[in-house]
């Protein structure tokens, strides 16, 4: 018989983790902080307008780009936080969650086999890469570093691109490190962008989980961005909904006509009852994204505090609901501090090389956890690191 | 930083100064200073703790009742109000806006108890014109807080 497969998707690296993960499914009494995605409930206001939806008999598809009532809510909502406006028709696309839209967007702006370059900072969310690699792009990876805070400097940026670097990949505010970039920092890296033609992908999907006094800037709002830049942005964070699946990309008509053209003849379109729910989160959510995010807020002081104890090191975090402390004084790789910290604690933490090369020797840990959760498991990891350091 | 300290008080009164100070990013002394001020000027009344009679062995009910009173001249509800509050038995008194006047939350030891409380203490005071009392059968949520049921984490353990 044929070889069935496709050999670029058989290329791709399944995650490295997936071992751990079943280990850690099998052992019930594991504390997990592993999780990314948020501890609270959908607004219950939400989840009942999804219910009215169903009990209207909403459920049919909406149009392929989304129901406008939706887009329009986007619209308003971009303006109002990141003073960053969509027409509604056209440049907008409800997606099925972000990471549809990080997909469509590449295969949509990609010329397979051209040798094309996505240049995809790291440690970052694991679908970047191999939705590159999909689209018939050539991933470039920087590795950000723990003294920048991770964040993307200009002079790292200038040195990945080359004359087939098409998209930058913007990862922030950042799974796993919880780096984000503040104005200044786009206002670094805005001119290469420019002077070397480039566009963004930026996905902003933790926006809303920003910790600094100014909030989150989308790179979009800066001169001359708007036209270069995909924006991604949806409701799993924000407005816990992660199981809804819902999500939008904003930018340009040109490229937003063909990411739908992708999404109509792939999806068809968003689910209908998120859709709803959505509008409400929009339109009422706003007291909501606050409460969970002054709850996250707590929490990461409280860990960046009980890890600065422990003497391990940490560079705070602005943006998400992850903490990504360094474990290198201890001679382990990543991998075998998660795998001994589970075997020997029962915590599950995620080693930080699950999200490239460059998170060797760090750990994400999520905050998406209730402050007794935590407190229990923090107390489990300062006896390991209190054992390990014993022992050295 | 009091409403940060009083959101977080609220929702648990035996969090220690030392983590409290850490989740809002305040100083700890100043944090202890402001709960002493608070509790002087009677912003913060009291630290309770809320309890699920049901689940015990110990019989309680709990009624809340409806009065409708006649106000006094010059001192509106307050006098009969605080007829009422100082009853220990009596848990709230609220003065309502329309329908009736106080709304009177009172707990007692037996159906009885409660109902010879409202004949006997209650609906003979002077000013008084009438009850109506309810008793609670359940409570699934008191104080912002879900007695039925606790929740659980129903997350895959790991998740990218």
């Amino acid at each position: 018989m044929r070889d069935p497969l496709s050999a670029v998707t058989v290329s791709l690296k399944p995650s490295g983790i997936r071992k751990f993960f079943d280990v850690v499914n099998e052992m019930p009494d594991a504390i997990s902080l592993g999780v990314g995605e948020p501890d609270f409930d959908t607004p219950w206001h939400v989840r009942e307008e999804g219910i009215f939806s169903l009990e209207k008999g909403r459920t049919f598809y909406t149009s392929n780009s989304g129901l406008m009532e939706l887009r329009k809510e986007v619209d308003t909502y971009l303006t109002r936080r990141f003073g960053v406006s969509y027409d509604p028709q056209g440049e907008m696309l409800i997606t099925v969650g972000g990471s549809e839209a990080i997909d469509l967007a590449f295969r949509a702006m990609i010329n397979p086999g051209e040798g094309e370059e996505i240049i995809i900072p790291q440690p970052s969310y694991v679908s970047y890469e191999p939705c590159a690699i999909l689209a018939g792009a050539k991933p470039v990876v920087i590795d950000l570093k723990a003294e920048n805070d991770f964040r993307l400097t200009a002079e790292e940026l200038k040195a990945a691109i080359t004359d087939k670097t098409k998209i930058l990949v913007l990862p922030f505010p950042n799974n796993p490190t919880g780096a984000i970039m503040e104005r200044k920092d786009l206002e670094a890296i805005a001119p290469i962008i420019e002077e070397n033609d480039i566009y963004v992908l930026s996905d902003e999907i933790y926006a809303e989980l920003t910790y600094t006094d100014a909030g989150h800037v989308t790179i979009a709002s800066l001169p001359g961005m708007r036209d270069r830049t995909i924006l991604i942005n949806g409701f799993s964070k924000a407005y816990a909904m992660t199981g809804w699946r819902l999500g939008y990309a904003c930018g340009p008509k040109n490229i937003i006509a063909q990411m739908t053209k992708i999404h109509q003849y792939a999806i068809m379109c968003a689910p209908t009852t998120s859709q709803y729910a959505a509008v409400e989160a929009l339109r009422n959510g706003d007291k909501d994204v606050e409460e969970m995010c002054d709850a996250y807020n707590q929490r990461r002081r409280y860990l960046i505090n009980t890890f600065k104890q422990m003497g391990l090191p940490c560079f705070e975090p602005f943006g998400a609901f992850y903490i990504f402390p360094c474990i290198k004084e201890f001679g382990l790789t990543s991998d075998e501090f998660a795998t001994r910290l589970l075997m020997e604690e029962k915590v599950a933490v995620v080693p930080g090389t699950a999200f490239g090369n460059s998170g060797e020797g760090f750990l994400r840990i999520s905050y998406a956890y209730s402050m007794e959760a935590l407190k229990e498991a923090l107390g489990r990891i300062e006896h390991f690191v209190n054992r390990l350091r014993e022992s050295i | 930083m009091r409403e940060d300290i009083l959101r977080i008080l609220e929702k648990n009164s035996r969090i220690g100064i030392d983590e409290l100070a850490v989740r809002i990013g305040a100083d700890e002394i100043e944090v202890a200073n402001e709960i002493k001020a608070m509790e002087a000027e009677g912003v913060i009344c009291g630290y309770h703790t809320l309890i699920d009679w049901e689940k015990t062995s110990i019989e309680t009910v709990s009624a809340l009742i409806e009065v409708t009173v006649t106000p006094q001249r010059g001192q509106g509800f307050d006098v009969i109000a605080e007829r009422i509050y100082n009853y220990p038995e009596v848990q709230a008194v609220y003065l309502m806006s329309s329908g009736y006047d106080l709304l009177v939350n009172m707990e007692g030891k037996t159906l009885k108890e409660v109902a010879s409380f409202v004949s006997d203490k209650l609906s003979t005071l002077d000013s008084v014109v009438g009850t109506a009392t309810h008793f609670v059968l359940k409570k699934y949520k008191d104080h912002g807080t879900i007695l039925a049921k606790k929740k659980t984490d129903e997350r895959e353990k790991l998740v990218l």
